[in-house]
């Protein structure tokens, strides 16, 4: 944990500042959901941030993010404004996605967070996708591209790390394995457990970081990015963390022990990050609650404008189905006159 | 005008909308080095190169998937799967991801990108190479659904496809890959999306017949003038998803009859999508229920002679016709 050096003190405090961040947020939101402010599932990436912020700063702003239904955290690292993601899980017009989506499905084009994703290992292929796009264009945009360690068991991670080798595609596959998918703990679902090698039949390199360790998270990504930017082919990083809080809101945790818990919650990134920091010399004790008051601030700002975001009208309920022109009208491509049906938007 | 087989009028719109458009590439499997399954591509290698005619391996959800991160990016993908059978392996990349993420992320993204196979049965493949899949593709919100059964529109709506910025699945046939149509010259000629063809006008009864089955229809239509003074409507929708449904309101408020004729299975097909459409919005008109000639509901077997009564032919859309007509008798099931 504490091999690696310190980055400079202020990148130090932005890290320890969007974790908390993230942190609040989180907790926050699974308040909001006991109020049935948010609907669906929600799940929480309480003690997943040092593993979330260390990845996105070793992204340069035009490298392409993409991750799954655990999201919340990545749209904030990279710089989404927190209201709009608070929005989002509240179904409001304002929400990243104006309400389409929900918790599962942030997405911040501006940001190039491309998106978490509801579909376990559906969001490898479209990352080789965004990798293809920079190859072809002759960029030197990378793509990185998050997923648990559940996901690589699906079809799509063999298929899309072959085809990425094949292809020499700039695309770092990054598996965060929380030791669990759902309630199914690694063991009982992978035959091979060190995550890391699963690309080796394929020729992709595997590393490794310590995904509750900020500072060895980021380095490990930023090694794993400069090889697929400058050696033009595809890296997968396995980052071990542990997800505190259920798998969703509802998760009676069967699965695990409360000593197990326990053990890990002594290497909370966030206390354990903030301790380093302390200790070096670069956060004092005002300091570090002032972050975490700023935090707070700014989660209530962010239920605030939530809470103030009117819903979606129902009149936009077919908006976006299509892209109009004049051969595709409309929501529905069948008809528009059927009884009781609504017309939905017109071509402007 | 120039003669061409179907296979060539597509190789041509591919061609001409490469050379129109950097940003376009094609991706499947054996369609570069190999010229394509069904020789689609055939050439198209030597003249674009290796970038821009991918071979992949046998990976059909991720190489759909490959296709929609890359259109969602800036690219212009027309991926080729071998036949439609194969698509049901690419399920999830086509509908939860090709056919939603322009709605779920907000209308930020959208998904410029072609997914074309052929479909049908009539070659003895059985029960996993024969199948016929438009009505599955036609559920989903979000896709474009183009079903050519001609050279021209093969070409022409292929143009359309590529140049559209939604998803399109493009069903072709595979055994209308060797016929020959007369197909513009005009290197701008494209067909419109939601423009319905009247191959043969009539005033007793509109046929309405998808893929292949707009010409099981159209030779139907000829026999039903000969052999039975019925002049028959022929309309070939070309494109499901927008769907010309004025067209085939319009026929129908002429005629006052209606069959459609489709190779999928009975049950949610085209035709009970259709059926519902018209007798929703054109009850009125009908002087007998709208009927409907489909592929048998079994899985398509292997022996010939089982297979060719597997799926409509002329003789049984004649029958399903003349049943309108109060002449039940002549109706037996085939
Ligand atoms: C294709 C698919 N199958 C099943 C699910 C239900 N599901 C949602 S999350 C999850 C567990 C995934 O575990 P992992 O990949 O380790 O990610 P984690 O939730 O631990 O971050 C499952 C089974 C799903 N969303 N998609
Ligand atoms: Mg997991």
């Amino acid at each position: 944990m504490a091999d690696r050096p310190l980055p400079p003190s202020e990148t130090a405090l932005n890290w320890l500042r969007s974790m908390t961040l993230i942190r609040r947020f989180e907790e926050r939101a699974g308040e909001q959901y006991t109020r049935a402010k948010v609907g669906g599932f929600l799940h929480l990436a309480i003690g997943e941030e040092a593993t979330i912020v260390g990845a996105v700063a070793a992204l340069r702003p035009t490298d392409y993010m993409i991750a799954t239904y655990r999201s919340h955290g990545q749209a904030l690292a990279r710089g989404s404004e927190p209201g709009r993601v608070m929005a989002e899980l509240f179904g409001r017009v304002d929400g990243l996605c104006r309400g389409r989506g929900g918790s599962m499905h942030m997405f911040d084009l501006e940001r190039r967070f491309m998106g978490g994703f509801g579909i376990v290992g559906g969001n490898l292929p479209l990352a080789a996708g965004f990798g293809l796009t920079s190859d072809y264009l002759g960029s030197d945009d990378a793509t990185l591209c998050q997923f648990g360690d559940g996901a690589s068991n699906q079809g799509t991670f063999g298929e899309t790390l072959n085809l990425a080798a094949l292809w020499s595609l700039p695309v770092v596959f990054m598996v965060t394995n929380n030791q669990f998918g759902m309630g199914t703990s690694l063991e009982r679902h992978s035959a091979q457990t060190d995550l890391q090698r699963k690309g080796e039949g394929f020729g992709v390199p595997g590393l490794e970081c310590d995904g509750m360790d900020v500072i060895d998270t980021w380095a490990v990504t930023t090694e794993a990015l400069r090889i697929a930017r400058e050696e033009r082919q595809p890296v997968l990083v396995e980052a071990l963390n542990y997800r505190f809080r259920g798998h969703s809101i509802a998760d009676p945790e069967d699965y695990r022990t409360e000593e197990e818990v326990l053990e890990w919650s002594k290497r909370d990134p966030l206390v354990t990050f903030g301790d380093r920091l302390a200790a070096e010399g670069i956060l004092s004790d005002e300091q570090r609650e002032a972050i975490d008051l700023e935090a707070i601030a700014t989660v209530d700002a962010a239920v605030a404008f939530a809470d103030a975001s009117p819903e979606p009208e129902p009149s936009s309920l077919y908006d976006d189905v299509y892209v109009l022109s004049d051969q595709v009208r409309g929501w529905y491509s069948a008809d528009h006159r059927g009884a009781g049906l609504r017309k939905g938007e017109e071509l402007s | 005008m120039a003669e061409m087989r179907y296979r060539e009028a597509l190789n041509q719109a591919l061609a001409e909308e490469l050379e129109r458009d950097p940003n376009v590439y094609l991706m499947g499997q054996d369609i570069s080095v190999f010229g394509g399954a069904f020789k689609v591509t055939e050439g198209l290698m030597d003249r674009f190169g290796e970038k821009r005619i991918r071979d992949t391996p046998i990976s059909e959800n991720t190489i759909v998937g490959i296709g929609v991160g890359s259109a969602m990016t800036g690219l212009r993908p027309v991926v080729e799967l071998m036949t439609i059978n194969f698509s049901l392996l690419a399920l999830d990349q086509i509908i939860n991801h090709a056919a939603h993420v322009r709605y779920m992320f907000g209308g930020q993204v959208s998904v410029p990108m072609v997914v074309r196979m052929p479909q049908g049965a009539g070659h003895q493949l059985g029960p996993t190479h024969s199948h016929s899949f438009e009505a599955l593709y036609l559920h989903v919100p979000g896709l474009l659904v183009a079903v050519p059964s001609t050279a021209a529109d093969a070409k022409g709506l292929l143009k359309t496809a590529i140049r559209d910025d939604n998803p399109v699945i493009f069903i072709e046939h595979e055994t209308l890959y060797g016929q020959r149509g007369e197909v513009p010259d005009d290197p701008d000629f494209t067909v419109p999306f939601g423009l319905a063809a009247i191959r043969r006008e009539g005033t007793d009864v509109t046929l309405i017949g998808i893929s292949r089955m707009a010409q099981t229809a159209e030779r139907a239509a000829e026999q039903l003038a000969a052999e039975h003074g019925i002049e028959a409507e022929v309309i070939d929708p070309r494109t499901l998803r927008p769907l010309d449904l004025d067209t085939i309101l319009e026929s129908v408020a002429k005629t006052n009859r209606c069959v459609i004729v489709e190779e999928g299975w009975p049950h949610g097909g085209v035709g009970a999508n259709l059926a519902a459409l018209i007798q929703e919005q054109g009850f009125d008109d009908l002087d007998a229920p709208v009927g409907r000639v489909t592929g048998v509901d079994a899985p398509m077997p292997y022996a010939k002679s089982l297979e060719q009564i597997s799926f409509p032919h002329e003789q049984q859309v004649i029958e399903a016709t003349l049943a309108l007509f109060g002449d039940r008798k002549r109706a037996s099931r085939g």
